[in-house]
């Protein structure tokens, strides 16, 4: 069972504004039922240009019902500059946090209001040209960057856990690791000061003796700094990992990203025995 | 608030009469049964006793029966040791619709290099015989069909499978795990070499299971070390679970009658109302060869955590092939390989009953369920009072 917040049990138990506004300035569907779940918003304007009125109709689990109806009460009473800066964990906070499996509920949120304003914004929604990355959810590759972008997210699960892609075949999950290699390495400040090969050594070890030994002797597994060659960092399996079939996953996805991370963006890892 | 129970195929009560034949076996008789002491003897005869009474529910020779730690142990030593007494043979026929003690296992094999045929279901989740009977050849080295399935309760023609795979030479496993109990189940009378048990479906405690393994059979054990269950498992025995499991499947024996009358009943007055009352609504499965206590209902156009969760306010517990609640972001691949459409696997309910509901009970759950459904469709964007379910893929 999820450990829902008291207050996504009350908007799921009591959702407010549910429906569809009369004579929308702004409406929106994302989702499908082939996904799971699926968000209809509408809002409509006063005078003033705040958004008076905002319903939804949700198909989903109870957390994509409470997002929904804590996304209408958010924007009442917002500007749409407001509105517009409503990230997908605004939505997560007012709830009091979703189980890390259910922010894609936050994020369907987000995605529906963006769509919702581009709408009364009479901007085409540019969807059909967009590069979509995971086939079975039909995410894009701009949605993809954005979730990465604006929650730091490091690893494919955290993609799949915001925006359900690589949720499904698990074909993407390369290109979903090279769309957050390439994030994050926008995100680095660019001018690194170039480390000595002692330093660099160094630091490496600090980091795997902080960053990555304790998460791996969780599972029972360790990692043995062997050699560091230029930029490749040659390690061996120990314990757990030395028998587990998804060691090299870990050696890419987890110990190779945070090296590249914290020490050094070119380092590779590779597994001698 | 009362809980009412409809999600025995997840898990049971232990029985009273379980529960009392246990507890002695922690504190009071707890010696070791393979000890030459009479304190460890006299526990070592209760562990006789209660095979006797595992297999007196399905027809075996207690010989036959090995005590594991649970239904997926059972399954993983069958095929596991199918494979290592026949290591030239590298094919393995199933089913999609295994149970995941089945369907990642042989998922796991395939990765190490075994062939695999999963045999596909029609839409009312039955196998066509003669696709299975063709899907069988001199390299395969086990099949395994489940019993019975544990989301909607269809039953397979497991006797007359096994039938074939034995006029070929090949070993036969099930996974009865949902069947035993449930079912009349007679070793005497078909020709299956291997089928897995769990203590937990009915009204046993959690943690022990059996695998029968027929006289004869060639076997290799998966878990090694001390000379227990004849050097088939090796491990101390789990005594108090043990006899616990005994004594349930005594019960079960005597119950086994109840569960083709009353549960069924009580199943079906369910299962008919919920139609009857609830638009759009299916029943998922062979309706006419199903265990008589599980239903599974679709509800077209709502998600099935949300129901869940609504029902659980009235501490009424089931569970759900939607995705939501299938830990993974894709509905119940059972349903899948039906080809439900999502409209209706999202919203699927699996509703299974006991020999401990009562009447009252369903009365409840029919008066509570159909507002639920109204409720949630309101929120739906996709629900149009009046409106067809359609087949949105």
């Amino acid at each position: 069972m999820w450990e829902y917040s008291d207050k996504v049990k009350d908007h799921f138990l009591n959702p407010r504004n549910v429906g569809e506004v009369v004579n929308p300035d702004g409406e929106a569907l994302v989702g499908s039922l082939a996904c799971g779940d699926a968000l209809k918003l509408t809002f409509k304007l006063d005078e003033n240009h705040r958004i008076k009125e905002a319903r939804f109709k949700t198909f989903g689990c109870a957390s994509a019902i409470a997002a929904a109806s804590g996304l209408t009460e958010m924007i009442k009473g917002m500007t749409i500059e407001e509105a517009a800066k409503v990230t997908n964990q605004d939505i997560a906070d007012y709830l009091g946090g979703l189980p890390q499996e259910k922010l894609h509920c936050s994020v369907m949120g987000r995605e529906a209001l963006e769509k919702a304003i581009a709408n009364y914004q009479g901007i085409p929604t540019a969807a059909a040209e967009e590069k979509i990355i995971c086939e079975c959810f039909g995410v894009t590759e701009k949605e993809i960057e954005r979730v990465v972008r604006e929650n730091q997210l490091t690893t494919v699960e955290e993609v799949t856990n915001y925006t359900k892609a690589g949720g499904g075949c698990g074909n993407c999950h390369e290109a979903i690791a090279e769309i957050i290699d390439r994030v994050r390495a926008e995100a680095r400040p660019a001018a690194r000061p170039q480390l000595s090969n002692i330093q660099k050594i160094k630091l490496i070890e600090e980091t795997i003796d902080r960053e990555i030994r304790p998460s791996l002797k969780q599972d029972g597994g360790d990692i043995e700094l062997i050699d560091v060659i230029g930029n490749r960092v040659l390690v061996a399996t120990r314990g757990a990992c030395a028998v587990c079939q998804a060691s090299h996953l870990t050696l890419k996805q987890f110990v190779e990203a945070k090296l590249k991370e914290l020490v050094w963006p070119e380092l590779t890892v590779e597994e001698v025995s | 608030m009362k809980t009412i129970y409809l999600d025995n195929n997840a898990t049971t009560q232990v029985a009273p009469e379980v529960l009392e034949a246990m507890l002695p076996y922690f504190h009071e008789f707890y010696g070791n049964p393979s000890s030459m002491h009479a304190f460890g003897g006299q526990v070592a005869r209760r562990l006789r006793e209660a095979r006797a009474q595992v297999a007196a529910l399905i027809g075996a020779s207690p010989e036959e029966l090995i005590f594991t730690s649970c239904g997926t142990e059972s399954d993983n030593t069958a095929i596991r040791s199918a494979l290592t007494a026949y290591p030239f043979k590298r094919h393995i026929v199933t089913s999609r619709v295994e149970h995941p003690a089945i369907h990642a296992l042989v998922a796991c094999l395939a990765k190490e290099g075994y062939r695999l045929t999963e045999l596909p279901v029609d839409g009312q989740g039955r196998l066509n015989m003669e696709q299975y009977a063709r899907s069988l050849t001199p390299d395969t080295a086990i099949v395994s069909l489940m019993w019975a399935n544990n989301e909607t309760g269809v039953i397979f023609p497991v006797e007359e499978a096994a039938a074939l795979a034995q006029a070929r030479g090949i070993l036969f496993h099930t996974d009865a795990v949902q069947a035993v109990g449930k079912i009349p189940i007679d070793m005497r009378h078909n020709l299956i070499d291997l089928l897995s048990i769990s203590g937990h479906k009915l009204h046993g405690p959690k943690g022990i299971g059996a695998l029968y393994v027929r006289q004869g059979t060639k076997f290799s054990p998966f878990l090694i070390g001390g000379h227990q269950e004849k050097g088939r498992r090796a491990g101390t025995e789990n005594t108090p679970s043990i006899i616990g499991f005994g004594k349930a499947c005594e019960l079960a024996a005597r119950n086994l009658e109840k569960e083709n009358t009353t549960v069924k009943f009580l199943r079906d007055k369910l299962e008919n109302a919920l139609l009857a009352r609830i638009p759009l609504s299916q029943v998922n499965g062979d309706r006419l060869n199903r265990l008589p206590n599980t239903s599974n209902i679709s509800f077209a156009y709502v998600e099935g955590e949300a129901i869940l969760l609504m029902l659980n306010e009235f501490g009424i517990c089931a569970s759900s092939g939607s995705a939501c609640t299938s830990g993974s972001l894709q509905p119940s691949h059972v349903l899948r390989a039906m080809g439900v459409p999502f409209t209706m696997a999202h919203g699927s309910i699996r509703f299974s009953l006991s020999v401990y509901n009562t009447e009252a009970e369903i009365d409840f759950v029919i008066d509570k369920l159909p507002p639920i459904i109204a409720r949630l469709r309101v929120l739906s964007p996709y629900w149009q009072p009046g409106a067809e379910a359609g087949g949105a893929f």
